[in-house]
C-alpha cells in the first residue's frame, strides 16, 4: 500500500515526459530518439580521443541553451547576460579547485557549489529585476550590462595583488590549471581529461537536464510559465504570481549557465574573462534562435547543430565565421522567426499525424 | 584657492562624464522612445560615424565639417538597413533586438576585415589649459557644449517643427496618426536613421579622443544602455537627467576608486533605480505631474 503510494507520484512526474509543452511524442519520436541516443553512446568507441573530446566540448555549452530556451522560450523572458553566470561558475570552479585540490571528489563538491553560486547570483539580481517588473527589453539590456561589467572586471585583475586564495585572477589571459573533475574510486582516482569518460559524465547530466526540463516544463508549474509567456496580465489576473515563475526560471537558467561554465573549464581546464565579453553574449541567443526557442529539443538540436557549423565555420575561414553567424541570425529572424529545426519538426509531425 | 580648484576639477570630471553619457545614449534613446525599438548595433553606428570622421579628416575636410559628414554617413547607413531588416519586424520588439544584434556582429567583423584590426586616428584639437596643478583638455569642454548643445536641438526638433508633431502622434497612437495621414512607415525610417546619424555624431565628436579599432563602439554600448533604462520611455524629459544622475554617480566613485569603480557604481544605481522606479525617471517624473 505505502509502497504504492511511493511510486505514484514518480509515475506521474515520469508521464510528464509527454505533454502539451514539448514537442515530441509516441514512437514516431522516441524510436528515433533512442536511435541517436544509442549513436550517441557508442559514439566513442569508433572515434579517436580527439574528436570525443570535442564532441564533449560541444555538449558542455549546451546547457546554457537549455536555460536560455527555458527562460526565453517557455517563460518569455530574454536574458542576454547568461555568459556572466558561465563565467561566475567557471571562475567559481577555478577558485574553489585551486585552493582545495582535487583530492576526496573536492572537485563535485566544487561543481555543486559553483552551481549554487551562480544560482545566488541570479536570484540576487532577478530579485531586483523581476520584483521591480523589468519587461523583455530592459531585462535584455541590463543583465548583458552585468555580463559586460564583469568582463571589464576580470579583465583587469592582471595585477599580483589579484588574487583569491592561491588562485591568481591574471586578468585578460584569464585562469589556468585548475584540476579537472575527479571522482573519488576505489583503487585510484578516476580523473576526466577531455576524453571519452568526461564525454559520458557530460552526456548523462545532458540526458538528465533534457528530461528535468521535459518533466518541468509539462508539469503544473511549466503551465503557468507558458501562460505568463502567452498573457502575463491575464495569468496575474487569475492568481499566479508572474514575478515568482520568472524569477524561478531565471535561476534555474542561470544555474543552468553556470553549470556550462564549470564543465566548460573543467574541460579545458582555462577560463578568460572573453567568454563574457558582447560577442560571446550574443552565441547563446544565435543557438537557441536558430533552433527554435519555444521547444527543449529543438533549441537543443539546433544547439548542437549550429556549434558544430561554427568551429567548422572558425577553422576554415577564421575572421568570416561571426559575419556568417551574424547573416544566419538575420535570416533565421526574417524567415524562419520560430527557429528552422522547430519548422521542420513541426512538418515532420504532422505528415506523421496524417497518416 | 585650492578648493575652488578642487570643486572645479570635480565639476570638471562631473560635466566630462555626463557628456559622455548624453552624446552615448541620445541616437539609441531616440530609436527606443520612437520605436520602442532597442538597436543593438548601436555601437557599430558609432563605430562607423568615427571612421567616417577619421577618413573626411584624411582627405583634407576640417574636423567639424568631417564630423557632420561622418554622421550624415551613419544616418545613411541606418536608413538602408531600417528599409532592408527593421521595417519587416515591428511589433516584434525582441526579434528586432536578435536581428540587430546579427546585424552588429556582421558590421563590427566586416569593418575588421576590410579595413584591419586598427585605423589612423585623429588629433586631439584646442590642446590643453591648467587649473591649480592639474591640466585639463579643452576638447573636452567642447564635448560637453556640444551634448548640451544636442539635448537642446532635439527638444527643438521634437517640439517645435512639423517632424516633431508627426513622430509624436505616430508614438501615441501609431494606427491612429496613420488613419489621419501621417506615413508612419516613413517617419519610422526617418527615426531610425536620425538615431544612426546621432549614434554617427558621438562617434565623430569621441574620434579625436580614441583608439580607432572595429569594437570602439562596445566602449559606449554599457553607458548607453544604462542611460537608456534609466531614462524610461519618454526620452526627451528622461534622457538627460539620467545623464545627470548617472554622471555625478559616476565622477563621484571614478574620483574615489577608479574608472571600473565608476563603472560599478554606475550598475548599481541603474538596478537600485528600476527597482524603485520600474518605468526610469520620465515615468516617475510624468506620474508626479499628473
Amino acid at each position: 500500500m505505502t509502497n504504492k503510494k511511493m511510486t505514484m507520484p514518480l509515475v506521474q512526474c515520469l508521464s510528464r515526459v509527454n505533454g502539451p509543452q514539448t514537442l515530441g511524442r509516441g514512437l514516431g519520436f522516441w524510436i528515433p530518439f533512442a536511435a541517436v541516443l544509442v549513436i550517441a553512446f557508442v559514439f566513442p568507441m569508433f572515434s579517436d580521443d580527439y574528436t570525443t573530446g570535442n564532441v564533449a566540448y560541444f555538449f558542455t555549452w549546451l546547457f546554457m541553451a537549455a536555460g536560455l530556451c527555458l527562460m526565453w522560450g517557455y517563460s518569455g523572458t530574454l536574458s542576454f547576460g547568461q555568459t556572466a553566470f558561465f563565467g561566475i561558475g567557471g571562475y567559481a570552479y577555478g577558485i574553489l579547485t585551486i585552493n582545495f585540490g582535487a583530492d576526496n571528489g573536492i572537485t563535485l563538491y566544487a561543481l555543486g557549489a559553483s552551481i549554487l553560486f551562480g544560482a545566488i547570483a541570479a536570484a540576487l539580481l532577478g530579485y531586483f529585476l523581476f520584483y521591480g517588473r523589468i519587461n523583455g527589453v530592459f531585462l535584455g539590456i541590463v543583465t548583458l550590462a552585468v555580463s559586460i561589467l564583469l568582463e571589464r572586471f576580470m579583465a583587469q585583475t592582471a595585477g599580483p595583488q589579484w588574487h583569491i586564495g592561491q588562485a591568481r585572477l591574471n586578468g585578460f589571459n584569464g585562469m589556468n590549471g585548475m584540476p579537472a573533475l575527479t571522482i573519488p574510486w576505489p583503487g585510484g582516482d578516476i580523473v576526466l581529461l577531455a576524453g571519452p569518460g568526461f564525454y559520458y559524465v557530460v552526456l548523462c547530466l545532458l540526458l538528465f537536464v533534457y528530461f528535468g526540463i521535459r518533466i518541468l516544463v509539462n508539469s503544473r508549474w511549466g503551465n503557468v510559465l507558458v501562460a505568463i509567456r502567452e498573457n502575463p496580465e491575464r495569468a496575474e489576473m487569475l492568481g499566479y504570481d508572474v514575478r515568482k515563475f520568472q524569477l524561478g526560471a531565471f535561476v534555474i537558467g542561470s544555474a543552468l549557465a553556470s553549470l556550462s561554465g564549470v564543465l566548460y573549464t573543467c574541460w579545458g581546464q582555462y577560463i578568460t574573462p572573453s567568454s563574457m565579453s558582447l560577442t560571446s553574449a550574443a552565441l547563446p541567443i544565435v543557438w537557441v534562435a536558430i533552433g527554435g526557442r519555444s521547444d527543449i529539443t529543438a533549441s537543443l538540436v539546433g544547439a548542437f547543430l549550429t556549434l558544430i557549423l561554427f568551429q567548422t565555420l572558425t577553422v576554415n575561414g577564421a575572421q568570416y565565421a561571426l559575419i556568417i553567424m551574424g547573416v544566419l541570425l538575420l535570416v533565421n529572424v526574417l524567415t524562419a522567426p520560430e527557429g528552422v529545426v522547430l519548422q521542420l519538426l513541426k512538418v515532420r509531425f504532422k505528415i506523421g499525424r496524417r497518416k | 584657492m585650492d578648493i575652488g580648484n578642487a570643486l572645479f576639477g570635480f565639476l570638471y570630471q562631473i560635466g566630462d562624464a555626463a557628456a559622455f553619457l548624453v552624446l552615448a545614449s541620445t541616437g539609441l534613446a531616440v530609436v527606443f522612445g520612437m520605436m520602442g525599438v532597442i538597436n543593438m548595433a548601436h555601437g557599430e553606428f558609432i563605430m562607423f560615424g568615427a571612421y567616417g570622421t577619421a577618413m573626411a579628416v584624411r582627405a583634407g575636410l576640417p574636423l567639424p565639417a568631417a564630423i557632420i559628414l561622418g554622421s550624415l554617413a551613419a544616418g545613411v547607413i541606418g536608413m538602408i538597413v531600417e528599409r532592408l531588416v527593421i521595417c519587416r519586424l515591428y511589433g516584434r520588439p525582441l526579434d528586432t533586438i536578435v536581428a540587430t544584434w546579427g546585424i552588429s556582429l556582421i558590421f563590427s567583423q566586416g569593418i575588421l576585415i576590410l579595413l584591419g584590426s586598427s585605423f589612423p586616428g585623429v588629433s586631439t584639437p584646442f590642446g590643453s589649459f591648467t587649473v591649480g596643478t592639474y591640466s585639463y583638455s579643452w576638447y573636452r569642454l567642447v564635448l560637453m557644449a556640444a551634448a548640451l548643445l544636442l539635448l537642446f536641438a532635439l527638444w527643438f526638433l521634437v517640439n517645435r517643427t512639423q517632424f516633431g508633431i508627426l513622430a509624436r502622434a505616430t508614438i501615441q497612437v501609431p494606427h491612429m496618426a496613420e488613419a489621419l495621414g501621417v506615413k508612419t512607415r516613413t517617419i519610422y525610417s526617418l527615426t531610425f536613421g536620425l538615431g544612426a546619424a546621432l549614434a554617427g555624431l558621438t562617434g565623430g565628436l569621441y574620434a579625436p579622443t580614441m583608439t580607432m579599432v572595429p569594437t570602439m563602439g562596445s566602449t559606449f554600448i554599457l553607458e548607453a544602455f544604462v542611460t537608456v533604462v534609466v531614462g524610461g520611455a519618454d526620452i526627451f524629459i528622461g534622457t538627460a537627467p539620467a545623464a545627470g544622475v548617472l554622471g555625478i554617480t559616476k565622477a563621484l566613485f571614478t574620483s574615489w576608486q577608479g574608472q571600473l569603480t565608476g563603472q560599478i557604481a554606475l550598475l548599481v544605481a541603474v538596478i537600485l533605480v528600476i527597482r524603485l522606479l520600474p518605468k526610469g525617471l520620465s515615468g516617475w517624473m510624468l506620474k508626479e505631474r499628473t
